[in-house]
């Protein structure tokens, strides 16, 4: 098949970007996303011109790297998937796809279609832990957990931290990203007893590195590529809201700054 | 108190004050809407007429009316806050976007709804409520005493077919509002769980349809009784 690229390019992050368009032929529909990226790229390099930049890793859907825009949605037109995972017999010949970078204030564009999606890290290092070493494995059955309990801190758990739901969302909330981590930690009896002071913390990171608010859309869901459910911000609005009344984490009257 | 004027003013305490707000207003509309009914009673409006006076002159009913303007308003600048707040998440817009493929458009057009129901209420307000209280309302004489006759400010209002149409139309933008609204606000109060949430999304989407249908058909009803339709 043969495709007409409208790729986001930009040269570093103080450069004001804009769109590039390129040709490929004869892509095969069992080529994946990403390969005929390297296929575009390997042209480019042919002709001494800069490759197009993207980020990409394990490439079996599992480590969040490859953060792309596609045709107006993160990941490209299947639900469910990463974007390594995306192939083109999802498109069809002669198409036009726009590949733009995940877009959000906390996301700056590093290059292309790389954006600096550091914020998450720094969001998980406000609270995404569990202080102390919780010891070896405990024998069996010492402490109960329901199934559905346990089921759901692992669908949590599955969140891979990739920013789709940020850069769906229509207000770049991060919520379903902090809802996850936050999530899967409280439901299991090691991260319970740090739920509290752990929502709030990395609430107040989310909000400090300027992530918008929720607004129930369900899209950061719908795009996220292991699914997570909307259950768990809701869970985050709770463990907030109980843990603002009743934490031991008292802020002293001169550390209050609104993070508005 | 200092952690409570932070939580309020963190992003999810914004959301909660929404929410709140937002589900008063809910609860407002079902009094309203119960009251309103006696419109639809064949007495000349005297039912009406002494259910207005009730509402202007007993203090318990004025004090719910202040919660629900400081709700309305509390409602309005919060939504500015977090819609200002929300651009500035993503300063440069996608070039392509395909939101429907992931969401509802009600869910995305929230603000546009919203400030068309304000619109709406500015209006009805000035219609109505500023009448009764600022405007010359004719006096009707009752056994029970001599009180406003703010019926026939509503038959004369709804006798006019733009007026009908324009109360028509705001319902259903009401509708819309609500079909989101509704289920947002119990999920921004963490309220979701397996065993009732399906219940909540059941009752909020009949709460959209069934409370501005009702609405909306009393100015129909009001049109074709003046117009001698019935």
């Amino acid at each position: 098949m043969d495709l007409t690229l409208k790729i986001w390019r930009q040269k570093d992050s103080q450069d004001r970007g804009g769109f590039q368009t390129h040709k490929v032929s004869d892509i095969t529909p069992d080529t994946s996303f990403l390969e005929m990226l390297d296929i575009l790229n390997d042209q480019l390099e042919k002709k001494n011109e800069d490759p197009v930049h993207f980020d990409h890793d394990c490439r079996e859907g599992i480590c969040g790297a490859c953060s792309m825009y596609i045709n107006g949605r993160p990941h490209g037109p299947q639900q469910g998937i990463t974007t390594c995972q995306l192939h083109m017999r999802s498109f069809k010949d002669g198409d036009t796809i726009t590949i733009e970078p995940w877009r959000a204030q906390p996301f700056p564009v590093i290059k292309d279609l790389i954006v600096d999606r550091t914020s998450f890290d720094r969001i998980i290092q406000a609270g995404g832990y569990i202080s102390v070493g919780t010891g070896g494995v405990p024998d069996a059955n010492e402490i109960p957990i329901p199934a559905r309990v346990s089921n759901e801190a692992m669908d949590a758990a599955a969140c891979i931290g990739c920013g789709a739901c940020v850069a769906a969302c229509k207000n770049a909330s991060a919520m379903l990203f902090v809802a996850a981590k936050v999530s899967h930690l409280a439901l299991l009896p090691q991260g319970n007893v740090e739920a509290q002071e752990r929502a709030e913390k990395m609430v107040e990171q989310m909000d400090e590195e300027g992530f918008g608010s929720c607004t129930n859309t369900g899209a950061c869901s719908a795009e996220c590529p292991k699914g997570i459910s909307l259950e768990h911000i809701a869970r985050l609005n709770r463990e907030y809201y109980f843990a603002k009344q009743s934490s031991d984490n008292i802020p002293a009257e001169d550390e209050v700054h609104g993070a508005g | 108190m200092s952690w409570l004027s932070q939580a309020l003013s963190s992003s999810l305490g914004k959301k909660l004050l929404m929410a709140m707000t937002g589900l008063f207003l809910i609860v407002f509309l079902i009094g309203h809407l119960l009251g309103n009914m006696l419109l639809f009673k064949d007495d000349g409006g005297q039912a009406f007429n002494e259910y207005a006076k009730f509402m202007t002159t007993t203090p318990a009913v004025l004090v719910l009316s202040i919660l629900t303007y400081i709700s309305i308003i509390a409602h309005v600048i919060y939504s500015i806050i977090i819609t200002i707040h929300n651009r500035k998440s993503r300063p440069v817009q996608y070039a392509v976007s395909n939101a429907s493929a992931n969401s509802v458009w009600t869910s995305r057009s929230m603000g546009v709804l919203g400030t068309l129901v304000l619109i709406f209420i500015v209006i009805h307000l000035k219609s109505f409520w500023f009448e009764m209280k600022f405007g010359s309302v004719p006096i009707v004489a009752y056994d029970s005493g001599s009180i406003k006759n703010l019926y026939l400010i509503v038959v004369e209002a709804f006798s006019q077919s733009w007026y009908v149409a324009f109360y028509v139309i705001a319902m259903m933008v009401l509708a819309f509002h609500l079909s989101h609204g509704f289920k947002s606000a119990f999920q921004t109060l963490g309220l979701a769980h397996i065993k009732y949430t399906p219940l909540i999304k059941t009752i909020g989407t009949a709460f959209a349809i069934i409370v501005p249908t009702l609405f909306a058909s009393m100015p129909i009803y009001m049109y074709m009784k003046f117009h001698g339709l019935l």
